[in-house]
Formats: C-alpha cells, structure tokens, sequence
C-alpha cells in the first residue's frame, strides 16, 4: 500500500507556491506528530516510568506470562487456517469464472465491515449455554465460549480476509497464461501450483500471514466477548492490558501493550519490506503492469 | 472451490445469520421495543455522529497527507510513510488505553485541554479522538495511488491553457480524486461506526451521554439479555453492510468512469 518511489522533482508552473507547500507540509506533519508519533511514544514512556525493573517485573509476571502464550497459541492455530483458506479463495476466485462470484469476493471481505463486538456476539450465540449448540455441547462438557476455542474461533472471523485479498489482488495482476502455458506443457495441478502460482504470489502470500498474525495477536474486541477474563486461563495479552488498565496498574498495562506496539513496529517495518521485494517481482514479471500496480 | 465456501459458510455465514434469528426470536415487538429504546437510539446517534465527524477530518486531512506524502520531499518522508498504518497494526486495546492517558486532565494532551474547560477524555469529543486515530490510514492510503499516477499531462494542459495553479488543484486534480477519497471517507466510516477497544477506554461509558451502541451489546451480553444484544448488532450490521454496498457500487462506478 505504501508509495515509496521518490517524489516528483516540481516543475515551476506545476506545482504549488513554496509557501504553500510549506504550510501543507507542516500541516500534515503536525497530524501525523499529534495523532500517531506522540501517542506510539507514549506507550514506551509509560511502560518505562517506574524503571526497567518494574517493566520487566511485569511482563514475567505470570498471568502476563499465560497470556503471552495464549496470545501464541491463538495466533499459531488461527494463521495456518486462514492462510489455506486465503490461498483456496484467492485460486476459486481469479482462476475460474462461475456465477456468484462477486457475492463471494463480497462475502470474503464481510468480517471487515463487522464490528468486533457482533463477531464475537455471534459465536456466543452459536456455542454459548444458550446458543444453538449450547446445550449439545454441555451435555459433553465441551466448553467454547470463555475458554480457548470460543478465542480462536473469533479470532479466526476477524482476520479471515487478510490473506486471500492481498492474494487475490496480485493473481488478478499476474494473469493466468503462465499457468496455461505449464499446463500445456503437461504440468498437473501441483506442480503448477508449486512452480508456477507460489513463485509469483509469495510475497503477496507472506504479506498476507503478516497482516493476518498481526491482526490476531491484536484483536480486542472480538475475543472480549468471548474471552470471559479468567486470568491465566482465558486472557490473551490485549485482555490482560485492559485488565491491569482497569485495575489502575497503568505501568503494568503500559509494559504488556509495549509489546504489542513492538509487534506492530515489526508488521511495520516487514510489510514495508515485503511491498518493495513484491514490486520488484511485478516490475520484473509485467513491465506494464507494474507500472500501474506499482502503488 | 468446495472448500472455500464450506470455510466460508462455516466462519462467517452461519454464525452471522444467528443475528437476525436471534433478534427476532422474541417476536417482532421485542426486537422493535428494543430498538426504539432511547438509551439505544442515543447510542447509534452518538455512534454515527462522532464515525462522521471523525471520517470528514480524516476525509480533509486525509486529502493533504496523501498530497504531501506524494508530491513533496522532505527528510524522513519514508519513515513518516510506513508509519501511517500504525492504527492498523497497533491492537485497539493499546490504542484506546494511550489516547485516554494522553488526554486525561493530568496527561500529556489533556492539560492543556482542561484549563479552557475542554474535556477531552470521557466525552464525545474523545470518542471522535479516538475514531480520527483508527481511522486516519483510510483516506490517506486510498488517495495515495491514486495521486501518484495522476496524469502530469493533464496538469500540463490546464495550465498551459491559462489556469493558475489553485484553478488546476480545485478544478482538476480534486474532482479526480473524488471517487477514491468518497472510498476511503466511507472505509473510514465503516470502519468507525463498528470500532470498540480504542473508544471504550476514553468514551466513560455514561448511558445516554457517551455510550456506544458496541459497548451497549456487551453491557446487554453481561445482562444476559441475548434477544437484545442481537438486536442492536443486527441493526449496527445492516448500517455497515449497507455502508459496504455503497462502497462496492461506488468502486464499480468510479472504475468504469475512471478506469481504475
């Protein structure tokens, strides 16, 4: 998504005056300083307030700690999963015509126009005591909601479209002939798969699964729902950070959610990474397209 | 193929078509009562409001980010760049409990605030705050490629023909930014009127007054009051939904006025 090729050199005549563009820069930049510099900072001051004893102190603390590796665990189960998942729609989607098939690239991005507090609402309502399958499951004592698989489940819907829309966007781009071609030359399914799709869309797909961990470790509101709050069970890290927040232990709280921030820092910086090494195997793969997907 | 509607009717589907089963499965009357309850209708006209006014700043400020980042040079426009989609990367949760500490009345925003008697957490102006932060990379991110495969012919001509150069940008350039800031204002929207983790910290929660219609389904779940909280969600997702369609027929529009 980000456009890092570099400015125009301004033209007289066809760019604005200098004190224009003075005054939008500085505009933009005092937005960007007050709404995104400012409060990252923020985080890291706070967490680091009462030392780098106390910071420490309370990420190893345990409840910390089983979150920590809840959150692992959730993001370990949900990303395989919807990485097939992406890369199944994305092939059904820009490698066969059939009808309905706007519905489903429609329905694909659905969970993205949910609110977290109904994804999560809705699985309570299928496996909740009161839900559809309520009563079946505790008649077998399995529990979902307020325990790991009701997390999972939620996590999975609300980052279920990540993978397949950044695969879809570049298969769309890079055509079919290539796999034609591999297919004429006797190439089965597989092996056109593996030799031929994977290798054009490998960037897209990794940037896909970062979006898609990112989303998972992070999510809130979804997993709120069906979290329950049972400490060292059912809280994954943005749980704990709200709990510690709600509890006034806002050093503590600050210390957990700096490591989100750290994690967020790194889809950053990897995103950015990745977006450059994907146009470079566009530029080098559709000089014509590249020029118009480039950004 | 199979698998991927299997996947989808089993993720998304069906648990979502449990809303409008649940929400109509005390009656009509109750799902209406409900509705039409004014701690409820308060908390979709907070919602949507503070969504809107936090999509139209973005929309404006949007507008001159993009431009900026594009058009102009300046030291660490890469850096300033990639930041941009720190509200998608950073989890709400973290988001909601910064931005209420930032501008509470000690914090480091706050102080200011409250000597002119503003109040900026615990009141709508910090639930838009808050929106404005979640929603900032929309706007910015739609326009951006836009500009940058901005026909500089086009420019060429306008001016060449005379007009001067705010003639050029509010005649020219902006009516062709339009359908893709129109996007991204309503991805911002969208995106706003669902939001929780970042607005529930800095909102108070105060019924009537500062309580949003996402946190009123979670006040109804604690309640166990089931029928209820569906109801308000089916509502919330049909305004979203819709908000989707729009955007889906606006794309298909402006692809084929525009051809991108």
């Amino acid at each position: 998504m980000a456009t890092n090729q570099a400015a125009r050199p301004a033209r007289p005549g066809l760019t604005e005056p200098l004190v224009v563009r003075r005054a939008l820069t500085t505009l933009a930049l005092s937005f960007l300083f007050v709404f995104l510099f400012v409060p990252f900072v923020f985080i890291f001051v706070e967490a680091l307030r009462n030392g780098w004893q106390a910071y420490v102190g309370a990420v190893r603390e345990p409840e910390a700690l089983s979150a920590i590796g809840l959150t692992l665990l959730v993001a370990a189960l949900t990303v395989p999963a919807n990485a097939v998942f992406g890369i199944a729609a994305a092939w059904a989607i820009t490698r066969f015509d059939f009808r309905g098939k706007r519905l489903l690239t429609t329905l694909i991005d659905l969970p993205f126009a949910v609110s977290p507090v109904v994804a999560g609402l809705i699985f309570v309502q299928l496996f909740g005591r009161q839900g559809w399958f309520g009563p079946w499951l505790l008649e077998r004592d399995i529990r979902v909601i307020f325990a790991v698989p009701g997390i999972v489940l939620a996590t999975v819907f609300v980052s279920f479209p990540f993978v397949a829309r950044e695969l879809i966007a570049v298969m769309e781009a890079s055509g079919r002939e290539e796999e034609e071609a591999a297919s004429l030359l006797g190439a089965n399914g597989w092996q056109m798969f593996r030799r031929v799709t994977l290798p054009n869309v490998k960037w897209a797909l990794i940037s896909g699964v970062i979006l898609c961990t990112a989303r998972a470790m992070g999510e809130f509101g979804a997993v709120s729902v069906v979290s329950g709050r049972i400490r060292g069970e059912t809280t994954t890290v943005p749980i704990h950070v709200e709990i510690l927040y709600n509890e006034y232990a806002f050093q503590a709280s600050f210390a957990v959610a700096s490591l989100l921030a750290v994690v967020a820092v790194v889809t950053l910086v990897l995103q950015t990474v990745v977006e450059q090494r994907q146009r470079r195997v566009l530029d080098a793969a559709n000089p014509v397209a590249a020029d118009t997907s480039a950004s | 193929m199979a698998f991927t509607v299997i996947y989808l009717l089993a993720i998304v589907l069906v648990p979502l078509l449990t809303l409008p089963v649940k929400s109509f499965s005390e009656g009509w009357s109750v799902f209406w009562d409900t509705i039409r309850d004014p701690r409820v209708i308060a908390s979709y006209r907070l919602t949507l409001g503070a969504s809107f006014v936090a999509a139209c700043i973005n929309g404006v400020l949007g507008i001159v980010v993009a431009w900026v980042l594009v058009r102009y040079d300046f030291p660490g426009r890469r850096i300033v760049d990639a930041m941009i989609d720190l509200p998608f990367a950073l989890p709400t949760a973290v988001a909601g409990i910064t931005l209420t500490s930032l501008y509470a009345p000690n914090g480091w925003f706050g102080q200011f605030l409250a000597p002119l008697g503003i109040q900026g957490v615990f009141s709508p102006l910090g639930i838009t705050i808050a929106l404005i932060f979640i929603g900032l990379p929309f706007v910015v991110r739609t326009l951006q490629p836009v500009i940058a495969d901005l026909d500089v012919e086009l420019e060429e001509v306008a001016t060449s023909l005379g007009a001067n150069r705010a003639q050029v940008v509010f005649r020219v350039i902006l009516p062709y930014l339009y359908p893709a800031w129109l996007i991204g204002f309503g991805m911002a929207f969208a995106r706003a009127i669902g939001e929780y983790g970042s607005v529930v910290f800095i909102a108070g929660n105060m019924p009537m007054k500062t309580e949003i219609a996402s946190l009123l389904i979670i006040t109804k779940l604690t309640q166990y009051d089931y029928a209820g909280a569906a109801a308000i969600a089916f509502v919330l997702l049909l305004l979203s939904f819709s908000l989707l369609l729009i955007l889906n027929a606006l794309q298909g529009w402006s692809t084929k006025r525009l051809g991108y």
